[in-house]
């Protein structure tokens, strides 16, 4: 199959008027000795009926579960309304808009997603997309360097593992140096945190929830911060959380980041994701990636453009705040219509996330499985099952994907897993599995 | 469009109990987000959409960027239940489709380039140039040498000296030739021992291929630096030449440029990073592999330079790539490089008779024009807006920097030949506007949803939000 609708006579008649003979001319600015001539070693091209079979099957050879599992990617329900707007192709066949003129339709809607992350996160200013979490954490640490010049930041231990490598990375690239505080009975004791600062640190990062699903205390850390240079950064990683809880901004982050895929994007085996970054105003210049400003055309009327681009790369260069050009436009598009039909119901989900959760503990308890600590949680929380892995491989083959082993990120919980509820996950999908949990545990 | 207490979504009517053991100091007293009924918001964002210019709207001639028709399978491939609601913990053995589907796509991504293994992690082109540019920075700790500079042309993307920056080494500029090609004397002039690599597109961004690539490769060569490819103009070679062949080490492309994957109005895309043997212990983590028929992540690899995204990449967006490579085939592939060159090669013909065209020689699937010649102070800004008004995008303008008033033009091989010819007849009668009638370029565009946008106040009081205006 090809997508190439240009005729035999077409390209006899182009090449004459360009002047060469045949097409290989076109190509002789490439060194004889390295251009190829026969064909590339791939499988031989398909009819699109073909594509379609063959990409059924792979999908096919993945096994469909039924998810109890969120550990920074969360199932969500998806109304159709984001499949069918965002599928409108002047939204997702457009390039980034530079030219605002025929681009009002993404500016506007992301112009309207930084209102709206802005007002959740409780902070001034969001930028329009970082690639996923880890990434708009590791953003957010160069970000606070350049705000205060200080390389040491303190992590703590409940932040997300995988962000934790990924700051990890970008730090060791950065000269960084980062210190982790273990977390005490599932959270972040914020007078641990509290006697890891010194003169040169530069950030504190919590995440709330955390990795273990445990609500934190960020007042109580943005109170030991407060008057000193250091920066607070809290990093969500289930943004729905944040309908329910207090926005991290109004608590006292200098911060907010993390990932918004929960927000009417699919968990697609890790991505497209949406990092979204949110900052107090001071960060405005300092921000990393696109900004869309309101201003007027040339008529008055109200009109969207980017703005602030002497911070990126394509003018600034070897100086600019970020390398970031490609962004997760349309993943923001999904979660601004997502947020535009939810309004303010969203926290109704989020009660019901919660309530959920709430019914799985119970479920779970009643098998012996609990919370081996008993922070408040949202919607994702640890239980200590003897034999966890076992337990959810068992449970995997009866359709059933119940929590991510702890083991590897955290040896003091090698017997338990992080299960996760959403409205995907209802009462008779939980009344389901622990019928099958009992069973697996009793054989 | 805020109308409290009508809503666009209600929640299940479950009987289930309540769950208040969130401590209170924890809990807000309500968020506040605009309400509207589902009809309010869907035909909101539908009159937005009307508003947007995308490659299904018309031609996109925008250089560099290789806006190329989005083949509408691509979409439901990806959207299959098996990929797209595949949780990114599911075991391996669980996900063995997805596996085989990234381990597959970077061996044709190999076979493409020459390259030995891909990472398909990176998120986009830049995460792809900053990854490389990490696996450079590895390189050379391993080996025990603290090089500390990177070069790069005058003529490369932004992101290639952030890149490196953002990577703690110095950029150090390199002169391009008066024909467009990297001035060899003087890039042998700035080499010694604390050069780590140089970053060159090829073919370059002036759409042009650097006919002294050997020997450039060989100076790099011979001061034990490395050679890295930007391979956002990979659309114009594959096929042609291998990567590898050309003497670079390492390099990223741009699956939403070459792949045909769409740009989402700025994103996802995603910018797998190959490497060749040597450097391949410091990819990122994870990377699939194969033992027998199986597939698994492998995050045993001591020497990498650690994770660079929460999980594989954007993994949906591989799922369309594959796709469109698996339509393609070898001779398809080949011929997307042939055709791209051919319609490029076409319309810089045709559009020198009437523009600057700074560089006289063969392109490959770009070329750039000029504002040189104009009279009456019409610019290229003025061009590009102008192009607007006739259903056409406006190419890239001011790049590359080296140029001054570039018009970059990159048709790509899905425009047929006559949409190439009704673009000239558009760029010409543009050109004879701006002779005798030049007030109607430098006002245009007259026929978009708005008019010409003041980017000057926007920036000079930013306002960010609907909060910042109440």
């Amino acid at each position: 199959m090809s997508f190439i609708p240009t005729t035999k006579k077409d390209t006899e008649q182009m090449l004459k008027i360009i002047g060469v003979k045949s097409i290989e001319d076109l190509f002789s600015d490439i060194p004889g000795e390295i251009r190829s001539t026969g064909d590339l070693d791939l499988p031989p091209g398909i009819s699109e009926i073909e594509a379609d079979g063959l990409l059924t099957r792979l999908s096919e050879k993945n096994r469909r579960l039924s998810v109890f599992a969120g550990g920074g990617a969360y199932r969500h329900y998806v109304p159709p309304v984001v499949d069918q707007l965002t599928n409108r192709s002047e939204f997702y066949t457009a390039y980034t808009p530079y030219q605002p003129e025929v681009s009002q339709g993404t500016l506007t809607a992301i112009f309207e997603f930084q209102t709206m992350l802005s007002r959740l996160t409780g902070t001034e200013v969001t930028n329009a997309s970082m690639y996923d979490g880890a990434t708009s954490l590791a953003e957010a640490a160069l970000m606070s360097v350049r705000d205060n010049k200080k390389k040491r930041l303190v992590v703590s231990g409940g932040v997300n593992p995988r962000y934790r490598e990924v700051l990890s990375t970008y730090g060791w690239a950065n000269d960084l140096s980062l210190v982790t505080v273990p977390l005490s009975g599932g959270v972040t004791n914020p007078e641990d945190i509290a006697s890891h600062l010194d003169d040169d640190t530069g950030a504190v990062i919590v995440q709330s929830p955390n990795y273990l699903g445990s609500i934190e205390d960020i007042q109580a850390v943005a109170d030991i911060l407060k008057g000193g240079k250091a920066n607070l950064i809290v990093a969500v990683t289930e943004p729905l959380s944040m309908a329910l809880l207090k926005s991290p901004g109004s608590l006292g982050a200098d911060i907010v980041c993390g990932e918004a895929q929960a927000f009417g994007n699919p968990v697609g085996f890790g991505g497209p994701y949406l990092g979204f970054l949110s900052a107090k105003r001071r960060f405005m210049r300092k921000m990393p990636g696109r900004l869309v400003g309101k201003t007027a055309d040339s008529e008055g009327r109200e009109a969207y453009v980017l703005t602030l681009q002497t911070r990126e790369q394509h003018i600034r260069r070897d100086r600019a705040t970020s390398n970031i050009c490609t962004n997760q436009g349309l993943c923001a598009l999904r979660a601004q219509i997502y947020l535009a039909l939810l309004g303010s119901r969203l926290r109704d989900l989020a009660v019901l996330n919660h309530n959920l959760s709430g019914v799985l503990k119970g479920a779970l308890a009643k098998l012996g499985i609990e919370p081996p600590f008993d922070a408040p949680t949202f919607n994702e929380f640890v239980v200590r099952v003897k034999n966890a892995r076992e337990v959810r491989d068992a449970l995997a083959e009866k359709g059933y994907l119940f929590g991510i082993p702890l083991e590897d990120d955290y040896q003091e919980l090698s017997d338990c897993l992080l299960v996760a509820c959403t409205e995907l996950n209802a009462p008779a999908d939980i009344d389901a599995l622990a019928a099958e949990l009992k069973a697996i545990l009793t054989s | 469009m805020n109308t409290p207490g009508v809503s666009g979504w209600e929640p299940p009517r479950w009987d289930i109990p309540e769950s208040d053991d969130i401590p209170k100091k924890y809990l807000n007293d309500g968020i506040d987000l605009p309400d509207a009924g589902e009809v309010d918001v869907v035909r909101h964002y539908t009159k937005l959409s009307t508003m947007n210019f995308g490659v299904d709207s018309g031609m996109y001639p925008l250089g560099s960027c290789t806006m190329k028709y989005n083949p509408k399978i691509d979409e439901k491939t990806a959207s299959l239940p098996g990929f797209a609601s595949l949780h990114p913990d599911t075991p391996d053995a669980l996900s063995q489709g997805a596996l085989e589907l990234l381990y597959e796509l970077g061996g044709y991504l190999c076979r493409i380039t020459g390259m030995d293994r891909f990472t398909l992690a990176p998120a986009a082109g830049a995460h792809g140039e900053l990854s490389g540019v990490m696996v450079i920075r590895k390189y050379f700790e391993k080996l025990g040498e603290k090089r500390t500079t990177i070069l790069i042309p005058d003529s490369a993307h932004g992101t290639n000296p952030a890149s490196v920056t953002m990577c703690g080494f110095d950029v150090k500029e390199v002169p391009s030739s008066e024909t467009g090609d990297v001035d060899v004397a003087a890039l042998s002039a700035m080499m010694d021992e604390s050069v780590a690599a140089m970053m060159l597109t090829s073919p370059n961004t002036l759409g042009l291929f650097d006919r002294n690539i050997l020997t450039i490769s060989k100076i790099l060569k011979d001061h034990g630096a490395l050679f890295y490819c930007d391979g956002a103009n990979l659309n114009a070679v594959m096929g042609k030449a291998a990567v590898t062949d050309m003497g670079f080490d390492l390099m990223h492309i741009n699956l939403h440029k070459t792949f045909s994957t769409p740009h989402g109005g700025g994103g996802p895309g995603s910018g797998p990073l190959g490497v060749t043997k040597r450097l391949e212990p410091f990819l990122p983590v994870p990377l699939v592999d194969r033992k027998g028929d199986t597939y698994f992540l492998d995050t045993d690899r001591p020497d990498s330079i650690g994770r660079v995204h929460a999980f594989y990449g954007n993994f949906l967006v591989c799922v369309k790539a594959y796709t469109y490579i698996r339509m393609l085939g070898g001779d398809g592939v080949r011929k997307v490089a042939e055709h791209a060159v051919l319609n490029a090669n076409y319309l810089m013909h045709r559009l020198k008779e009437v523009y600057d065209l700074p560089i006289d020689r063969t392109c490959m699937h770009e070329f750039v024009l000029s504002d040189k010649g104009i009279g009456n102070h019409v610019t290229t800004n003025d061009i590009a807006k102008r192009i607007l008004d006739y259903g056409y995008h406006a190419p890239t303008v001011y790049f590359p920097l080296l140029i001054a008033g570039a018009m970059m033009i990159e048709p790509t091989e899905t425009e047929s030949r006559a949409t190439l010819d009704r673009f000239v007849e558009v760029m010409g009668e543009i050109r004879k506007q701006a002779d005798d009638d030049p007030e109607l370029v430098k006002t245009a565009p007259h026929t978009t949803p708005v008019g010409r946008v003041d980017a000057v106040t926007a920036a000079r009081k930013p306002v960010l939000t609907h909060d910042d205006i109440e």
